[in-house]
């Protein structure tokens, strides 16, 4: 893992603007960016969203996004400035000699085609490549990437793959070429970390194999030092930072930079338990239609204490959140509120019931109506749970804005003059204005950039504590479980297989899943990977084998 | 492959269902309309005595339940019963009209369907240039002026400025050239609103899913704009195209009365309207029977290509488990 520094590079952007023609005057998103790249180089871009990692990784393959254009600045490849070679010819250079690997491998495969015929298309249309040769090397790069039946799985539809499967077949579809470069767009967010750790095994082999140079878009710190030779940290649309992996993780020379571990850093000083439970659920069984997705779930929430839910996705945790919430009828079993059954059915809960249990939801976007001003959204449970009315509900309005930290102003905006972050906040208050009991967060961080979960996170951790709330936390990152969680339930299939203190349960698991999800988890540490597959001994695909 | 041909006889048992439900709403709404049948045929001057024995004779004293019976079960037999107003067989009548209204609907069909979505899919293409803006323009055109409008312009300008087309047109006359000739302007003018029509509609479906990341996905492969059109979008916005070329077919067999009229063409529709006119309650059934089988016929078709037009539905994803 040597950087080459010697040579001419093989991509170079100059004071690179990308400008976005949004509404009102052009809002420029990339905003002078220089940038080399080497051949046979793994570049790490990372930043929030927002930040322009991805418009620079499209703009290496000279694209720009419908609404965007490069409004100053080169991009040179091989010495040939992309943006002023005819379009044709830089269509040419795409899929050939730069490939792009997107962040959703679900949604990116033409749901119409064979995915043979879609990894094949650039060989054979743009390099000449005969069907038959161009079959056979999907084929064994198919095989080399671990993907099963690697001899018919192309004969298969993307809607009949998992995605780590899909995201393999696009990791193929832009090696078939042996491009010179590949920019990979988060090609591991949309999937779970046991299915991370392969997809990353993967690219490394892939890109170390072939000599590939590589540009890794990412905002996980900890993902981008397992592949990066260099790290370029970005912030709206500028560089904020640059240096070797190494360099850069043992001294950070910016703040921003620092900022991104942040939640990682995060601990929660354990509650102690006073033995008073709040929710109780015993043997809980649900379904969907005849399939089961929950068999015999039992867990206390006790009271002023964080319970976080782990697992993949599928597990079953957002099912639970459901059972709790009264969205969907247990099959089995009883859920109790401190100590007293609640009714499986919404409309069989008392309004008393529904108030001491408050849902909040993974995206923001979607849980806040767009029509209903900040004021309506907080002031309806003020109303319907505690008869608020006029002085009374505009000075309890206030409070709660204070106690989420929102700016009062900001009562009178709709949802989309908010950021993901204020609108979070916002959705907590809507929930702290029932004057709850139990909040369930469902993956309430997930959708947010590190900075904001950190801040999330701490405002919960304080609100918990001065209100005595209890939580049921469900998450898929374990970062999120040791900031806030005292005890940790561990769910796989639908079942808990493991559950404890969280320090037991994070430091000394007994299960082998939760081992295995544990040891998925990356750290900030540019030789975890290494350590991790060393480890297995066996390559491949330990996710299906388990 | 046993759940797609399952999925198709269910449409296929859900089509003849539909057919029997409208066969008795035919029969029911012709029933009820006011006036006695052997009345309006005899006339005013018509005795009790012979309105009574006429409606023995036609078995309107049945219960309602057996003459419904008598006439599906003639139906389905292919005897469609008789014609009230002349005594002829109602398929020796019907099956002139049927053919000249199918050769109009084929004819229309053949100029109109590959062209609407071959203009849609070129002006996706070249969108927001100036073959889209002409063709989006002169398609809403064509679409807003009524026929008998359209018609007459292109009988001013076809047949009485240039003199190339016979204004009027007579079916089953010579050869294939000359029918060829006599059907050209109401096919013309049938294929210009179907042409607007389609191709508006095979734009939307396209320009739908050129947003998605999988034609993006294209772009970044290299694919060229044509390439990116025909192979990425086309394929998964077929559903909604299947959709607007089979309205547009049932629309030419059953929604030609216009025209027929404008260009003295007898089809179904005259047909029609000429039997409601005369009370001809039997030939109003089979015409309503037969306009009613072909859309529904034309919406079956849809629904099994728009099933296999699409992989998800082809192959449902439990397969996958067991491989």
């Amino acid at each position: 893992m040597l950087t080459e520094t010697g040579g001419v590079p093989l991509l170079v952007m100059r004071d690179l603007v990308i400008e976005a023609s949004g509404a009102g005057r052009p809002q420029r998103i990339v905003d002078g960016i220089d940038l080399e790249l080497h051949a046979g180089e793994v570049l790490g871009l990372i930043g929030e969203s927002g930040a322009g990692k991805s418009t620079i990784g499209l703009a290496a393959l000279g694209y720009v996004r419908p609404g965007c254009r490069f409004a100053g600045g080169t991009i040179h490849f091989n010495g040939q400035n992309l943006l002023d070679l005819p379009p044709q010819h830089r269509r040419a250079l795409r899929g050939t000699r730069i490939a792009y690997v997107a962040q959703s491998a679900t949604a990116s495969f033409n749901p119409a085609h064979r995915l043979i015929d879609q990894a094949v298309e650039t060989a054979t249309r743009q390099a000449g490549m005969g069907r038959r040769q161009a079959e056979q090397e999907a084929r064994e790069l198919f095989a080399r990437l671990a993907l099963p039946d690697p001899d018919r799985i192309g004969e298969r539809f993307p809607h009949e793959l998992s995605g780590g499967q899909l995201q393999r077949v696009m990791i193929a579809m832009a090696m078939i070429c042996r491009p010179d470069l590949i920019v990979f767009d988060e090609p591991t967010t949309a999937l779970d970390v046991t299915t991370q750790v392969e997809i990353l095994a993967c690219v490394r082999d892939v890109v170390e194999a072939f000599g590939t140079a590589a540009i890794y878009i990412t905002h996980d710190l900890a993902v981008v030092t397992q592949l990066a030779h260099r790290i370029v940290v970005l912030r709206h649309g500028r560089i904020v930072e640059e240096a070797p992996t190494r360099a850069m993780l043992a001294a950070p020379r910016e703040t921003y930079t620092r900022s991104l571990w942040a939640v990682r850093k995060i601990r929660k000083a354990p509650e102690p338990d006073h033995g008073a439970a709040l929710l109780e659920l015993a043997g809980v069984g649900a379904s969907y239609g005849s399939v089961p997705v929950l068999r015999d779930v039992s867990l206390t929430v006790g009271k002023g204490r964080t319970v976080a839910l782990v697992g993949e996705s599928g597990s079953g945790k957002s099912t639970l959140a459901r059972v709790v919430a009264g969205l969907l009828p247990p099959t089995a079993g009883r859920v109790l509120l401190q100590g007293g059954g609640l009714p499986g059915r919404l409309r069989d809960r008392s309004r008393d019931e529904l108030r001491r249990v408050q849902l909040i939801h993974q995206s923001p976007d979607a849980a806040l109506n767009p029509h209903h001003s900040i004021r309506e959204t907080i002031g309806r449970p003020l109303q319907l749970y505690n008869g608020l009315k006029g002085a009374a509900r505009a000075a309890r309005l206030y409070e709660l804005m204070a106690l989420v930290e929102l700016k009062p102003e900001l009562l009178d905006r709709l949802p989309n003059a908010l950021s993901g972050g204020q609108k979070q906040r916002v959705c907590i208050a809507r929930a702290l204005a029932a004057d709850p009991e139990l909040l369930i967060c469902d993956e309430v961080t997930s959708a947010l950039d590190q900075v904001v979960q950190a801040d999330i996170l701490a405002m919960l951790q304080r609100l918990q504590k001065e209100l005595g709330l209890s939580c049921l936390f469900i998450t898929h990152d374990i970062a999120t479980v040791r900031a806030i969680a005292d005890e940790v339930v561990v769910m796989r299939h639908g079942a808990v297989v493991e559950s404890g203190p969280r320090d037991t349960v994070l430091e000394a698991p007994s299960d082998a899943y939760t081992r295995l999800l544990l040891s998925c988890v990356p750290d900030v540490d540019p030789d975890w990977l290494t350590r991790l597959l060393q480890q297995r001994a066996i390559p491949g695909d330990m996710h299906d084998a388990l | 492959m046993h759940g797609v041909s399952a999925m198709i006889a269910q449409r296929i048992a859900l089509g003849i269902a539909t057919l029997f439900v409208i066969s008795m709403l035919v029969f029911l709404a012709v029933d009820m309309l006011p006036g006695d049948p052997a009345e309006a045929i005899l006339g005013q001057s018509a005795t009790p005595a012979s309105v009574a024995a006429l409606r023995q004779e036609l078995g309107l004293n049945k219960p309602l339940v057996v003459r419904y019976a008598d006439w599906a079960a003639g139906m389905l037999r292919g005897d469609f019963g008789r014609s009230l107003a002349n005594d002829r067989p109602i398929s020796e009548l019907v099956a002139p009209r049927l053919g000249a209204t199918l050769s109009l609907a084929a004819l229309a069909a053949a100029i109109a369907l590959p062209l609407g979505v071959l203009l849609g899919i070129l002006s996706t293409v070249h969108r927001d240039r100036a073959l889209d803006r002409v063709a989006s323009t002169a398609s809403l055109l064509v679409i807003s002026f009524p026929e008998f409008f359209t018609a007459y312009m292109l009988v001013a300008c076809f047949s009485v400025g240039l003199g190339w087309l016979p204004a009027i047109s007579l079916p089953n006359q010579g050869g294939f050239l000359e029918t060829l000739t006599m059907l050209a302007l109401p096919a013309l003018t049938l294929s210009l609103a179907v042409i607007g029509y389609v191709l508006r509609m095979t734009r939307a479906a396209i320009m739908g899913v050129m947003g998605s990341p999988y034609v993006e996905m294209a772009r970044l492969k290299g694919v060229g704009p044509f390439g990116v059109v025909v192979r990425h979008a086309l394929p998964n916005a077929l559903s909604p195209i299947i959709n607007v070329v089979i309205i547009n077919l049932a629309y030419l067999v059953v929604g030609v009365v216009v025209i027929e009229v404008v260009f003295v063409y007898p089809c179904l529709g005259q047909l029609l309207v000429d039997s409601v006119a005369k009370r001809d309650i039997p030939v109003v059934q089979a015409c309503c029977m037969l306009f009613a089988g072909t859309y529904i016929g034309l919406n079956l078709l849809a629904d099994i290509l728009a099933l296999l037009a699409n992989p998800r539905l082809r192959r449902p994803r439990h397969r996958e488990a067991r491989a």
